[in-house]
């Protein structure tokens, strides 16, 4: 009984089990000190036990749940210990080959075991150049317009998401911050237009919490949806830097490769403007992995010819794209690109969009 | 003397294989047209024949000369043996490829900016049918004589030519009826839909026709509005809708009748294809990896297929039996039209298949003298086996459980 006793206290995770397991181990010493030759026999025995068993026997074919849950434990902790074998062999063996050591396996991910995307862009398709040389973006990128860009809310903002478009307008260049006052979208359009904006930001709230996100390149579309999660504030961070400064910053966009994700970068890079002040040293990353996005803010340094410090000044967020509409926000008749439809597109982890 | 002699007889040569290669060119070009089964019109302005069989694509336009200026809107056959297509640019132009030469041949100014882009093209024996957003819609004999011009109202969205008498036409838009309009007598429509009934409030129902098909064997019309419903018109009963069924809820862009013409094939804003029965209006069922909005559709005359294309920038093709997705081909511009040929999709023209024969023989060879290599069971295979073995296995204990 006391053999059987011994395992179950090992696997409890907490501390007090770490105490009670050294507290048995010793016990368990002693005992084999009064009478050495008992506390081997047992274990031998189980091991006989477990090799007798037929071939095609499972686990889950014990039918008491504690016997059962004891022998699942029994059997993961050897698996365990096989492949911590396995991997100091492996070491030792690469160790002693040295500089003939075959090169090490890359690790299967599912972004590298990514199912190909046809529409992944060529840089040098000249079709795929001449339709985004003349989208709605080209004006920006021919250094024909300024962003300005308005930020507002859903209606009654609270908490958060007042805090949000704050921070969110220290970082965009150029971007201001209204109070929504009940107004409809397809009413606000127009008068940005006629103010010469150029984005119109719209963060949607949901109990106190900033959950989705429109932005609508104005005058003439296009218009993303995303959601927005995972949401922290300058506040809540730790080892922030000092408030960020009014100068432009560079924008770094990661892993937009294929047609679709071209079209979010694009409308992503002309939220900034197009020349970055580089003393300000501040870098805003859009990156995207698996789909999601992720913006982080930054502030580096050089602090010598090889290493470069950088400093998180925030806010953080993470973007995932629902749809991508042609023309300005026009949920209603307005025609979609693309449209995130779960059922049909997820059917493969391996399978990406942007 | 001798320097220039050569120079003039390098020139010369060099001109002889440009003028070879143009040649070439050429004969690549029609070979390629040839091949094509399916056209699709660019919002770039560049029309794409698509070979299925094979698996490509080939531009028919000059790739350094491009503009937004010629969008495609629309493309339909030019004549019956669909030897020519007839695309109609936002400029106004109205363009003649041949399928046959793989060239453009014609190309005539057939309206201004000023009247928007082109909502429709057809052709009867010798003239063109051109229509306008505005709804200009215009008769160009082709011999030359005076163009006839009808006014079908403002806003319009779409005119479509009756396949079987084809001096009729239907057109429609935001705030313009379905109207059908018999060319001979070109002064009042020979039909004219009527509103449907107010609805529980007593409001007006606003009208938007975004597409229509005449159905030949039933004299009937069915359109598709953007706000979402599906339309039967029977002109010969009554100018009301003699069924309507909704699907979805965003605007319908674009439709087509499939061989048979009980059902109807419409697409919407958001990417959804479904098949109504028109007999009682209800969804057949739904075309699924449409990830964009659907601008152009079309049935194939024969065979139980569908073509769209859209903003996703792709070209699917659908069974309609069983509504499996058959081809998809990235085509890099978002599209707006759609056109099929109607023979069979694999078949492929055999002057290309002949020259391609002799290269298949001597693969052939290749393939005779190479060995055989007979695989045991892959891997799979034989987990599979284990697999069902213990389940054959499990089976049997439960049995013997119950029966104890």
């Amino acid at each position: 009984m006391d053999f059987v006793e011994v395992p179950v206290s090992e696997d409890l995770p907490s501390a007090k089990g770490k105490a009670k397991k050294q507290k048995k181990q010793k016990k368990s010493g002693e005992k084999s000190a009064e009478n050495g030759a008992p506390e081997s026999e047992p274990t031998e025995a189980s091991e006989a036990s477990g090799s007798s068993l037929p071939p095609t026997f499972s686990l889950s074919e014990i039918k008491n749940k504690q016997r059962r849950h004891l022998m699942f434990m029994k059997l993961k902790q050897e698996k365990r210990k096989q492949k911590l074998q396995l991997r100091k062999k492996r070491k030792k063996e690469r160790e002693a080959l040295g500089d003939k050591a075959p090169p090490k396996e890359v690790p299967k991910t599912i972004e590298n075991q990514r199912i190909y995307d046809e529409t992944t862009v060529d840089p040098e398709d000249e079709e795929v150049a001449f339709d985004e040389g003349t989208d709605e973006f080209s004006a920006y990128f021919n250094k024909l317009i300024n962003p300005k860009v308005l930020i507002t809310t859903s209606d009654r903002p609270r908490g958060r998401t007042v805090r949000f478009c704050e921070q969110l307008a220290t970082i965009i260049p150029n971007a201001h911050v209204y109070y929504r006052r009940g107004l409809a979208l397809k009413r606000i359009i127009p008068q940005c237009i006629s103010r010469d904006f150029t984005y119109l930001m719209v963060i949607n709230e949901d109990r106190k919490v900033p959950n989705g996100m429109v932005l609508c390149h104005l005058p003439d579309g296009p218009t993303a949806h995303f959601k927005v999660s995972s949401v922290r504030l300058r506040k809540e961070m730790k080892r922030r830097g000092k408030e960020p400064t009014d100068h432009y910053p560079e924008v770094i966009l990661n892993n937009f490769t294929t047609r679709l994700g071209h079209s979010i970068g694009r409308m992503f890079a002309a939220l900034f403007p197009q020349d970055p002040q580089f003393v300000g040293r501040q870098v805003a990353t859009f990156h995207n992995q698996r789909d999601f996005i992720f913006f982080r803010f930054h502030r580096y340094i050089f602090k010598n010819e090889k290493k470069v410090g950088i400093q998180e000044l925030g806010p953080r967020f993470t973007l995932k794209l629902r749809s991508l509409q042609n023309g300005t926000f026009d949920s209603k008749f307005g025609e979609y690109e693309w449209v995130h439809k779960r059922h049909e597109m997820d059917s493969s982890r391996r399978k990406f969009h942007l | 003397m001798h320097a220039e002699l050569k120079c003039g007889g390098l020139e010369f040569r060099s001109e002889r294989r440009a003028r070879a290669h143009s040649v070439e060119q050429r004969n690549m070009a029609c070979v390629k047209s040839q091949q094509c089964s399916v056209w699709v019109g660019a919002e770039t302005g560049i029309l794409k024949g698509v070979c299925v069989s094979r698996k490509q694509v080939y531009n028919f336009c000059e790739m350094s000369s491009l503009s937004r200026d010629e969008e495609i809107c629309t493309i339909t056959w030019g004549d019956e043996q669909e030897t020519e297509v007839l695309m109609g640019s936002v400029n106004g132009r109205v363009k003649t490829f041949s399928t046959e030469k793989g060239i453009f041949t014609e190309s005539r100014e057939c309206a201004d900016l000023s009247h928007g882009r082109f909502t429709g093209l057809a052709v009867t024996d010798r003239s063109l049918i051109t229509c306008v957003e505005s709804g200009l819609l215009k008769v160009w004999p082709e011999a030359g004589g005076e163009t006839v011009e009808i006014n079908v109202g403002s806003g319009v969205c779409r005119m479509r030519q009756n396949p079987s008498e084809r001096h009729r036409v239907a057109t429609g838009g935001k705030e313009n009826p379905l109207k059908v309009w018999d060319l001979q007598r070109p002064d009042t429509p020979v039909f004219t839909a009527k509103n449907v009934a107010n609805d529980w409030l007593d409001l007006r129902v606003p009208v938007w026709v975004r597409d229509m098909a005449f159905l030949t064997n039933s004299n009937k019309i069915v359109t598709c509005t953007g706000h979402h419903q599906v339309r039967v018109y029977d002109p010969s009963c009554q100018r009301r809708p003699v069924l309507e069924a909704k699907f979805g809820e965003v605007p319908l862009t674009a439709l087509s009748v499939p061989p048979g013409e009980n059902s109807v094939v419409v697409g919407n804003t958001h990417g959804q294809l479904a098949t109504l029965d028109l007999r009682k209006g209800l969804v057949r069922g739904c075309m699924k990896g449409v990830a964009g909005s659907v601008r152009g559709l079309q049935c194939h005359p024969s065979l139980p297929l569908v073509a769209s294309c859209g903003l996703d920038r792709f070209l699917r093709i659908h069974n309609l039996q069983d509504r499996t997705l058959m081809h998809k081909v990235y085509l890099k511009s978002r599209l707006n039209c759609v056109l099929l040929s109607s023979r069979d999709l694999q078949h492929c023209v055999s002057n290309e298949d002949e020259q391609l024969e002799e290269v298949k023989a001597e693969e052939d060879e290749v393939w005779d003298t190479m060995e055989t290599v007979t695989e045991k069971g892959g891997k799979r295979a034989a987990q599979d086996e284990d697999e069902i073995r213990d389940a054959t296995e499990r089976d049997k204990k439960k049995k013997k459980r119950t029966k104890k």
